[in-house]
């Protein structure tokens, strides 16, 4: 149990900014999200039709680990024994208020599968697990604010029980238009920087 | 290692506010589900398990609250509190508090709720919680869909055998709302009559609410009577489809396959089954394939939404609390609503209340998004 397990790399999106490793991939911050994510999306080539179903927290968080399973060479045909543990402040709560809104007035009522579909945070960790084949084990936790210590223990269990191979976590939120953030990192026996706590929340912050 | 069990429990729910009264209602046939046309709760009448708010108010008004609760946060305290109460277990920093829910306070953006929005946060469920009993640590609020309930007994056990707690309670509750309700319903989910589950004439899905807590723990002397092992658990995601099961059931294959493995026990071993069993013919089916890809075909097997309904984010802790008491009572409970196998593969559908030897249970679960989770439970003699 005291295996130490390394981060072999982590992506940031936030604030009109995508960046892999610390590198500035794409950045646009005079765009509102919705152009700003097609506009990454774009930028890095991606050509994944279900992309534009989904809603904002999928959005973020399905370019956020593409482009970094992209660049560990992943291949998307294969099946992969890659864990999945996401965790976030505000649940669905963006795409939760646009269905609120659709019920509210009885004379304009119009709740849709499309948009009640996307009122769970695990949505955005499917979106994910099809695309990359990830038959694997998954969990999406809420906190008040980004928990290192919760998330390096959990994928130190995943790895440490053999659940999985590797460890794709993080924080995913899109709360607002003006509060959104993807940084997500992946955990396995080899890498560059140590999974503790202390190197969790440099990567964060960066 | 020291073996992980889950020990004392509770269940707020229409069909009683002690698991004892629960299970009783459901030996005697009764079911919590009934149709409510009530225009301040959907604008359609639906065939729903409801809590009623006064019993509800009168067991929590005892708790001699200082604040205000939502209606959500008063099941949840109401049936924690019966199991921190009868553990007698010292809320110190050994001890974890797990919350499990998909939606949580979703129904204070009603535009009449009196509470602030800030509340539908699940942080500020837990949050809630965790300052009523004064645990020391954080709550970890588990959001996965419908297989949280059951997922957040997994996550207890792993955290404990790992050294971080020596006890985890685990609070779960979802509400039946108009958010919910009308999501259901655009999907053409909902069931206007008590749901069919595995049955040739199904009709769709109830939704219910419950709260349902637990004790998990490592101390062989916190076990309650009804205490069970886990033996095993497995989670595996369809990589599929967002809002629809696995055709072939690979997600929950792969689970049980995993929770085997773990267990180190075959197919052989298992007495019951507690399944998913939501009435959709697409679950149905998915669960049918993957149970007979296990070799489970002959395990007598029950759905409980016929009881519940479908309790969302508590379902799965629920069913695993009345599987508990299944062994205890050496009981299998009638699959309520069941008739006629609707379902292409053979299963062995408890069609009637009975005695029988029984010792080690599966609860699996399955949810939007494509997760599955299985976990088996031996008896605690």
């Amino acid at each position: 149990m005291s295996q130490a397990y390394k981060i072999k790399s982590y992506c940031h999106i936030e604030e009109g900014g995508l960046s892999l490793n610390g590198q500035v991939l794409y950045a646009d911050t005079s765009k509102p999200f919705a152009e700003f994510i097609k506009a990454a999306y774009k930028a890095e080539n991606t050509k994944y039709s279900k992309f534009f179903k989904m809603d904002n927290l999928s959005k973020l968080a399905f370019l956020a680990a593409d482009v970094l399973l992209k660049n560990e060479k992943i291949n998307p045909e294969e099946a992969q024994d890659i864990a999945i543990v996401f965790s976030n402040k505000s649940s669905s709560l963006n795409t939760d208020r646009k269905h609120q809104n659709t019920i509210e007035d009885s004379s304009n009522y119009f709740p849709s599968p499309a948009i009640f579909v996307y009122t769970l945070p695990n949505i955005c960790i499917g979106e994910i697990s099809i695309k990359y084949k990830l038959n694997s084990e998954n969990s999406f936790f809420i906190f008040e604010r980004f928990n290192a210590n919760h998330l390096k223990t959990y994928s130190d269990i995943l790895l440490s029980k053999n659940k999985a191979k590797e460890v794709l976590c993080g924080w995913v939120d899109f709360d607002d238009e003006g509060h959104y953030k993807a940084f997500l990192y992946l955990v396995a026996l080899e890498g560059d920087i140590d999974n503790n706590e202390q190197e969790i929340n440099k990567l964060y912050n960066i | 290692m020291h073996k992980v069990h889950v020990s004392y429990n509770n269940i707020v729910s229409a069909l009683g506010f002690s698991t004892d009264e629960v299970v009783k209602n459901i030996a005697s046939g009764k079911t919590g589900l009934q149709v409510i046309d009530d225009k301040n709760i959907f604008q359609e009448a639906f065939c729903g398990a409801l809590i009623d708010n006064q019993a509800l108010d009168s067991a929590f008004n005892t708790l001699a609250p200082q604040k205000d609760y939502t209606r959500l946060e008063k099941m949840m305290i109401t049936s924690l509190n019966e199991v921190v109460k009868s553990s007698g277990i010292d809320l110190n920093e050994r001890v974890g508090l797990i919350i499990s829910s998909t939606k949580g306070n979703i129904d204070v953006l009603e535009p009449n709720n009196p509470f602030d929005d800030s509340r539908a946060y699940l942080a500020e469920l837990g949050q809630q919680i965790k300052s009523y009993f004064n645990f020391k640590n954080e709550a970890i609020v588990v959001s996965n869909a419908c297989v949280s309930g059951v997922l957040a007994v997994s996550i207890a056990k792993r955290y404990i055998d790992y050294g971080v707690y020596d006890h985890v309670f685990i609070a779960s509750g979802d509400v039946v709302s108009a958010f919910t309700l009308s999501g259901f319903h655009s999907f053409q989910a909902l069931s206007k009559a008590p749901c069919k589950p595995y049955d040739a004439n199904r009709i769709g899905i109830n939704i219910g609410e419950v709260a349902a807590s637990a004790l998990i723990t490592n101390d062989t002397n916190s076990l309650s009577n009804d205490a069970v092992e886990v033996l095993g658990e497995g989670s595996s995601n369809d990589a599929n489809h967002i809002s629809g099961p696995s055709r072939t059931g690979e997600g929950l294959y792969r689970s049980m396959q995993l929770a085997f493995k773990e267990a180190q026990i075959t197919s052989k071993d298992v007495d019951y089954i507690s399944a998913h069993g939501t009435a959709t013919l697409f679950n149905d089916e998915m669960e049918a394939i993957a149970f007979n890809r296990m070799d489970l075909a002959e395990v007598p097997l029950n759905s409980l939404k016929g009881y519940f309904g479908h309790t969302l984010g508590a379902s799965g802790l629920v069913e695993t609390i009345v599987g508990m008491q299944s062994l205890k009572n050496q009981t299998l409970y009638k699959s309520a609503g069941f008739e006629t196998l609707g379902v292409t593969q053979p299963l062995n559908i408890i069609e009637k209340t009975e005695q029988k030897p029984l010792q080690i249970f599966l609860k699996t679960a399955s949810g939007f998004g494509g997760c599955n989770t299985a976990v088996l439970f031996k008896k605690v003699n």
